[in-house]
């Protein structure tokens, strides 16, 4: 009961950061750091709780979210890709923009500084482990299908192979004829999309917007990235040791054995190990962060 | 000798005919007015100094870049301004002096990128490694498709980039500067290819500034300088001479004339200058780089080593300049124990550098000329706290005069210097200093033959004077040419140390390749 209990809770943490990964593990694949993922999630909270409110679907309001995510990578693209800015001051820039854009259109939409109105959403009662309300929630299952589809793509079509090559020597794909900017387009518009699904999740789940809801996930996500080494599974795998170690802390939270902020601390900490080689060398994309010469 | 009668078969459309190209980059004109007539058929050389426009005229016919102005035309057919992919589609194919592969990536997806074998809308792999291999046995480029590139030696690599144009149906291949990172043995390899591919009717273009191999392997050449083309010969008609002549404009004397003026004079002393003792490096993955190497250089002997890139030439060369710090072993700079020693320390024992890769440790690019002449020596040209102007303008002069670089204006930043007078900048500061080790790392590597000719005296010169110079290049004419003693070095280690009177290509070859060492061990 209490395994299942912490399984079911483990697994509803995850998702977001599923969502958010699989994008992650795109978007860096293709060479474009995933800075900007906090800001997608905002944004696809954002504008899915909008979409979903005002067409009374949550089918709807998924695709407003998907919108408002593409849009933001999309910004994120251009001025990455063509106008070859600093990935990580616009990445930056993106997640403050999502801040102060939600904020104000909260304000705008709804008259209110802290949340929407209650929203049509996916999010179940819960009772008992909490498993029933996994089986009803149509994007619990959409967020472990992304991760396998993530994995076909970069392993297994024309695409991810283009993508693979793009994000490690952009120069070799130009010279066999490969449009390198339209590539790494396509993969961080799948990135802001993916990203804006975990941030609906989240809305979805709550039956409402919350000014600066996505709190940190998207940073949690990009840490599972490159913990999972920009492996698809492995970052789904690092995602759910994550989401394990925040579902320990809410459980302990009465027992007061650690505080709870070390525990908040375990996605960052690990990554940083990951990154100075302690677990296996972890080796970027070799082109990720450069976009001149091209 | 003019374009149209050197033209050998006039009623069949030539493979490539480029006319009148321009192309510049910002300011830069790399080709003002340059012209292309290959037959089809042949093996055609495309030479000139380091910068003279070969590789992006080249790059203009295989779409990479368009041309500003000019007219192309591939087997008759107006091609002017065409893409990667219609270059590729009419069967052009270019295999790039910087690899262009994906090193995390198979041979067959590399072969098959931007190509894609798919069944269902996923890849299939399998059938792009079972083409891989097929083609691999008709044309004698043997290379696992299932490997991975990064795992992959220069020369494998190099025919997996072969065998990618030839998988996209190239007829006509462009190699450029295949040379240069191969061992002797892969050369031959290479050429026995572009035979068989001559034979079957392909046009190869070479673009190279290696005039033995254009005598070995060329049909006709065409000769480019500052971005023209200047002339187009028959190769049976001509001589390494008149080659040189036409690429550098005046009579320069041939490293390979050298050869031949064996030194008389032995090393001046017994002292050993430089002593490296059992010395061992690792690289920037931590695998050992440099297993346990000993050499001494005496005073007025030129030390040279040879061998294929990438066989720990550069972590020696860099634990002996002060940059990566070594694993075990000693090394001794005139008297002093050196081992622990910082770069400052290096230099106050006598050590001079001129290091492997000039944009990377020679020169701040964004830096002046003089600016980039006391680089590493400012301490002598400041006073209390500050740079002292008028000094290092003063130096600059006479550097410049001293050493010809062009143009002679100190306050241009190094930039805007071409490869050539860049290295004599880097030569400049390192030789213009009292010293009495220097490490001399490609110390012509992209340079013209002017240059070559210069650097080169420059480093006789100093061997004369007493020095104690390790030279090490991936150009086996150039060790030949200006060393006392060769070694060989072969996966960190050295394969066979040498005099130079029993050196030559063949001798070194094996060694280059580990075959002669595996027969010793």
């Amino acid at each position: 009961m209490i395994v299942l209990l912490f399984l079911a809770q483990t697994l509803r943490i995850a998702i977001p950061y599923l969502f958010a990964a699989s994008g992650g593990v795109i978007s860096e694949r293709a060479g474009l750091i995933g800075l900007g993922l906090e800001g997608y999630m905002l944004g696809g909270a954002f504008c899915g709780a909008v979409a979903s409110y005002y067409t009374g679907n949550a089918w709807l309001g998924l695709l407003g979210a998907v919108v408002g995510g593409v849009l933001l990578a999309l910004l994120y693209a251009v001025t990455s890709i063509r106008f070859r800015g600093d990935q990580v001051v616009i990445g930056i820039a993106i997640n403050l923009f999502a801040s102060g854009a939600t904020r104000f259109f909260l304000r705008l939409l709804f008259h209110s500084s802290a949340n929407s109105p209650r929203i049509p959403g996916f999010g179940v009662e819960q009772t008992g482990t909490g498993w029933l309300a996994i089986a009803r929630n149509p994007l619990i299952w959409i967020g472990i299908l992304a991760v396998a589809f993530m994995a076909w793509l970069l392993y297994r079509t024309p695409f991810g192979l283009r993508v693979r090559a793009v994000g490690e020597h952009p120069a070799a794909a130009m010279s066999v004829g490969i449009r390198v900017a339209r590539v790494r387009y396509l993969a961080v518009a799948l990135s802001g999309a993916l990203a804006a699904l975990g941030g609906a999740y989240l809305a979805f789940d709550q039956h409402q917007f919350t000014a600066e809801m996505s709190a940190g996930r998207g940073f949690i996500a990009l840490a599972a990235t490159i913990f999972g080494r920009w492996d698809p599974v492995r970052a789904a795998l690092a995602c759910l040791l994550f989401a394990a170690a925040e579902t320990l802390q809410i459980q302990l939270q009465g027992a007061q054995v650690i505080p709870s902020q070390f525990v908040e601390m375990i996605p960052y900490a690990l990554t940083i190990v990951a990154l100075a080689g302690v677990v296996g060398r972890a080796v970027p994309p070799a082109a990720l962060g450069k976009v001149e010469g091209l | 000798m003019s374009m149209a009668d050197a033209t050998p078969h006039s009623t069949v459309p030539a493979a490539v005919r480029l006319t009148d190209i321009h192309k510049s980059f910002g300011l830069v004109q790399a080709n003002r007015g340059a012209t292309l007539e290959v037959a089809r058929g042949e093996i055609h050389a495309l030479v000139g100094e380091n910068g003279a426009g070969k590789s992006t005229l080249m790059r203009v016919l295989s779409g990479m870049y368009t041309a500003d102005s000019g007219r192309m035309e591939v087997n008759g057919r107006d091609v002017t301004g065409w893409t990667t992919a219609d270059a590729i589609d009419a069967g052009v194919g270019m295999v790039h002096q910087h690899f262009m592969l994906v090193p995390t990536l198979t041979v067959a997806e590399n072969v098959m990128l931007g190509r894609e074998l798919t069944k269902h809308g996923q890849l299939d792999v399998a059938r792009a490694e079972r083409d891989v291999e097929a083609l691999s046995r008709t044309t004698g480029l043997a290379v696992r498709p299932d490997a991975r590139v990064a795992d992959l030696s220069v020369g494998e690599a190099q025919r997996v980039e072969i065998l990618k144009t030839l998988y996209r149906g190239a007829r006509i291949l462009i190699l450029d500067e295949p040379t240069a990172v191969l061992s002797p043995p892969e050369i031959d390899e290479l050429w026995q290819v572009l035979r068989q591919m001559r034979a079957r009717g392909e046009t190869i273009v070479l673009i190279t500034h290696k005039l033995d191999e254009v005598m070995e392997i060329s049909d006709s050449i065409t000769v480019m300088r500052h971005g023209r083309t200047i002339t187009h010969m028959r190769t049976a008609d001509t001589t390494p001479g008149d080659i040189a002549r036409a690429m550098v404009g005046r009579d320069v004397q041939l490293a390979k004339d050298h050869v031949a003026e064996e030194r008389a004079a032995t090393p001046h002393a017994t002292d050993a200058l430089l002593d490296v003792h059992d010395l061992v490096v690792t690289d920037a993955r931590r695998l050992t780089a440099v297993d346990g190497v000993s050499f001494s250089i005496m005073a007025g002997e030129i030390f040279g080593i040879a061998g294929v890139e990438g066989n720990g030439q550069t972590e020696l060369l860099e634990a002996l300049a002060g940059l990566r710090a070594a694993r075990g072993g000693t090394v001794h700079i005139g008297n002093a124990e050196a081992t622990d020693f910082s770069v400052k320390e290096r230099g106050h024992a006598g050590l001079s550098h001129i290091p492997e890769d000039r944009h990377l440790r020679g020169l701040i690019l964004d830096y002046s000329v003089a600016e980039n002449l006391i680089l590493g020596q400012q301490d002598r040209f400041s006073r209390g706290a500050q740079l002292d102007h008028d000094r290092i303008m003063q130096n600059a002069r006479t550097q410049i005069a001293e050493y010809d670089i062009r143009p002679a204006d100190p306050l241009l930043p190094a930039r805007a210097l071409s490869g050539g007078n860049q290295q004599k900048i880097v030569i400049a500061r390192e030789m213009g200093r009292s010293f009495q080790v220097l490490l001399a790392a490609q110390p012509t590597r992209g340079v013209d033959v002017g240059a070559i000719e210069f650097i080169h005296a420059r480093l006789r010169r100093a061997r004369d004077a007493g020095k104690a110079i390790l030279l090490v290049s991936a150009d086996l004419a150039e060790i030949l040419a200006l060393s006392d003693r060769i070694a060989v070095m072969y996966e960190g280690k050295f394969a066979a140390v040498l005099p130079r009177s029993e050196a030559s290509e063949e001798v070194l070859g094996p060694y280059m390749t580990g075959a002669a060492a595996e027969h010793a061990a």
